[in-house]
């Protein structure tokens, strides 16, 4: 396991390094100058510029650009937004916030995603497998925004159930509504893999044994079927992460909450594209981090994968 | 005992023994392809037929949306029907600018299904070509597309197509579908490596090489189109999740601009008057999900199909 370990974390460095190098090529680089953007039609005097570019270190050549932006990304240095806030600041206060977001869309999506996936496998063919497969299916092709609209229409502006917008502090009980329109998406995913899994173990000779050997059906279900189809499962929740990241832009963004998404969808709309990429480059770095962690838990679930090539 | 051709161990007639239903397969028939067992279980569900027709109407909509409705869904708005109900020749309501929604959402239907399929055609080409390449002759050429798949695939499409949409000037249909499909290409070319890299330690390849194929031929016609079935499920389903990718740019105002018809924009400009409209944002809403839904149930049966493992189960 130690091997395995060392050997995932030498491999994640070089993607670290072009994932933030990409991203910040992409923004400095291709056609398109922020700095002349900065200004729209009517152009300033030609020393602004490039006092601007020095100060940014845009005047410098590339690799060097990246090394001085890496180096203080480091530090904790992040750049500032175009109000002359430290992007890292804004990102302290906005953090907690998404955070709590997340943790409750997280426990709703694996909680009820594996609990109606468990029921979905065990009842393969049966009507409420068919239901679920179809409510999974409406989840996954409504887009979430789209979601978000309709939820606070319905329970926040028609039946008066919720606060269409979140205040500043955000609690746990106004951030619900939100939540589940963030997890929305993800939950019909878990139920998906959830019930193929089940399916598929309920089929396999381990299950034949337990339940050869005189075990009670609950204790084959809990203990044999649903620990082993939890595997992929949780493989999946790293790779989630990236998509609860998209969604709270989203929904930080139609319910008004000061997260990170939300700070996000503002300096989109803005166009304060230097607050957009720090930001998304955090993001880039946690889903790199969370795709490590949940490869090594996956590793620690399933000896097989610790030990092939 | 003495038995009738007076062997002295028994030996059963070849109808008694097991290997009879095997004995009795008529080798002179046609092998039986993949495609054609897995046509033979598609065809047999409803859900196959139901998403082939809806993908057809949705093609035939995109292609000439003229035939669908005969209002012009900008040149006929007019203030005075701002925001109103459903009537006659009108069955969906007007826009808050007086515009036919029914007739948007038909036109709608071209730029969303355009950018759904140039990003899945971008991805499948760019996934095949360096997956099978990467996986069938390995060494460098693996190294090198491996890792650089790792660094895009570290990016999430969407959070990647946000950063390069926010600088890039005016967007097309085609620069939205070229944007999505830079950061989504590694998830296809990884499922190809991996089905390339299986087919190639195969007794066919083999046989082929000692029949002396050149290696790039087998690569051709014989590695390739025994790996690629599982790209053309996930192709499928991608197609569904380009169109909502474009569908969220469009929202956060980065993606295709507003003088383009597409859903993703008419349900972003139905935000504003969606407590007393509701209905702006409900059909091109659900024309959407019609369309990512059809393409979703089509990856499902194809997936269904192709594998022959979820076959024997069912």
């Amino acid at each position: 396991m130690l091997w395995y370990t060392g050997r995932r974390v030498l491999q994640m460095i070089p993607v670290f390094f072009g994932a933030t190098f990409l991203i910040y090529f992409m923004v400095f680089s291709l056609p398109g100058d922020p700095i002349a953007a900065l200004y729209g039609d009517r152009p300033p005097a030609p020393g602004v510029i490039e006092q601007i570019r020095a100060q940014y270190n845009l005047d410098k050549p590339l690799l060097q650009q990246y090394l001085i932006y890496i180096g203080n990304f480091f530090q904790g240095d992040l750049g500032t937004t175009y109000s002359g806030r430290p992007v890292s600041d804004v990102m302290a206060g906005a953090f907690p916030i998404t955070f709590r977001l997340a943790m409750l869309a997280l426990v709703f999506e694996a909680f009820a995603g594996i609990l109606v996936g468990l029921v979905a496998g065990l009842r393969k063919g049966k009507w409420f497998d068919a239901s679920a497969l179809v409510v999974s299916l409406l989840l996954i092709s409504v887009p979430t925004f789209v979601l978000g609209f309709l939820f606070r229409l319905i329970f926040g502006v028609q039946l008066g159930w919720f606060r269409t917008t979140v205040s500043s502090e955000a609690p746990w009980g106004e951030l619900i509504l939100p939540a589940l329109v963030l997890a929305s998406v993800s939950f019909a995913y878990i139920v998906r893999l959830t019930r193929a899994s089940v399916a598929d173990n309920l089929n396999a000779d381990f299950v034949r044994t337990a339940t050869a050997k005189g075990l009670s059906r609950r204790r084959v279900v809990t203990v044999h079927v649903l620990r082993n189809s939890l595997v992929p499962v949780v493989t999946f929740l790293g790779v989630d992460l990236g998509s609860l990241m998209v969604g709270a832009i989203i929904t930080e963004g139609i319910f008004n909450i000061n997260g990170v998404g939300g700070t996000v969808y503002k300096a989109i709309v803005l166009g304060e594209s230097t607050t957009v990429v720090s930001f998304i480059a955090v993001m880039v770095v946690i889903f790199v981090l969370a795709n490590l962690l949940v490869d090594l838990l996956y590793a620690a679930l399933d000896p097989r994968i610790r030990y092939a090539k | 005992m003495p038995n009738k051709s007076g062997q002295a161990h028994f030996v059963a007639e070849l109808e008694d023994t097991p290997v009879a239903p095997i004995d009795r397969l008529d080798e002179s028939q046609k092998a039986r392809s993949t495609w054609a067992d897995a046509w033979d279980s598609m065809r047999r569900r409803p859900m196959f037929w139901i998403s082939s027709v809806l993908i057809l109407i949705i093609a035939l909509v995109a292609l000439f949306p003229g035939l669908f409705t005969s209002v012009s869904p900008n040149l006929d708005c007019q203030l005075a029907n701002s925001n109103g109900g459903p009537e006659a020749g009108h069955p969906f309501g007007f826009t808050r600018q007086g515009c036919d929604v029914y007739a948007r959402t038909i036109f709608g239907t071209r730029a969303s299904v355009t950018v759904g399929l140039l990003a899945t055609g971008l991805v499948t080409l760019m996934g095949v070509i360096l997956g099978s390449l990467a996986g069938y002759y390995g060494g460098w050429l693996d190294a090198i597309v491996s890792r650089v798949g790792d660094i895009f695939f570290a990016i999430p499409t969407i959070l990647g197509a946000i950063v390069l949409m926010s600088v890039l000037p005016a967007a097309t249909p085609t620069s939205v579908a070229f944007v999505l499909s830079i950061f989504a290409w590694p998830q296809i070319a990884r499922i190809m490596r991996g089905a390339v890299l299986s087919a190639t330690n195969s007794d066919y390849v083999m046989a082929s090489t000692a029949l002396g194929v050149s290696k790039f031929r087998i690569l051709l016609r014989h590695v390739i189109p025994n790996s690629i079935a599982p790209v053309i499920v996930i192709a499928t389903v991608s197609l569904g999740t380009f169109i909502v990718a474009e569908s969220t740019l469009s929202f956060l105002g980065i993606g295709l601009p507003t003088s383009v018809m597409s859903w993703g924009n008419d349900i972003s400009q139905a935000q504003t008057s969606l407590v007393t409209n509701p209905q702006v944002l409900l059909y091109p809403a659900a024309a959407l999900s019609i369309t990512v839904l059809a393409f979703l149930m089509l990856g499902d049966i194809l997936r269904d199909a192709l594998d022959p493992k979820a076959r024997a189960l069912r």
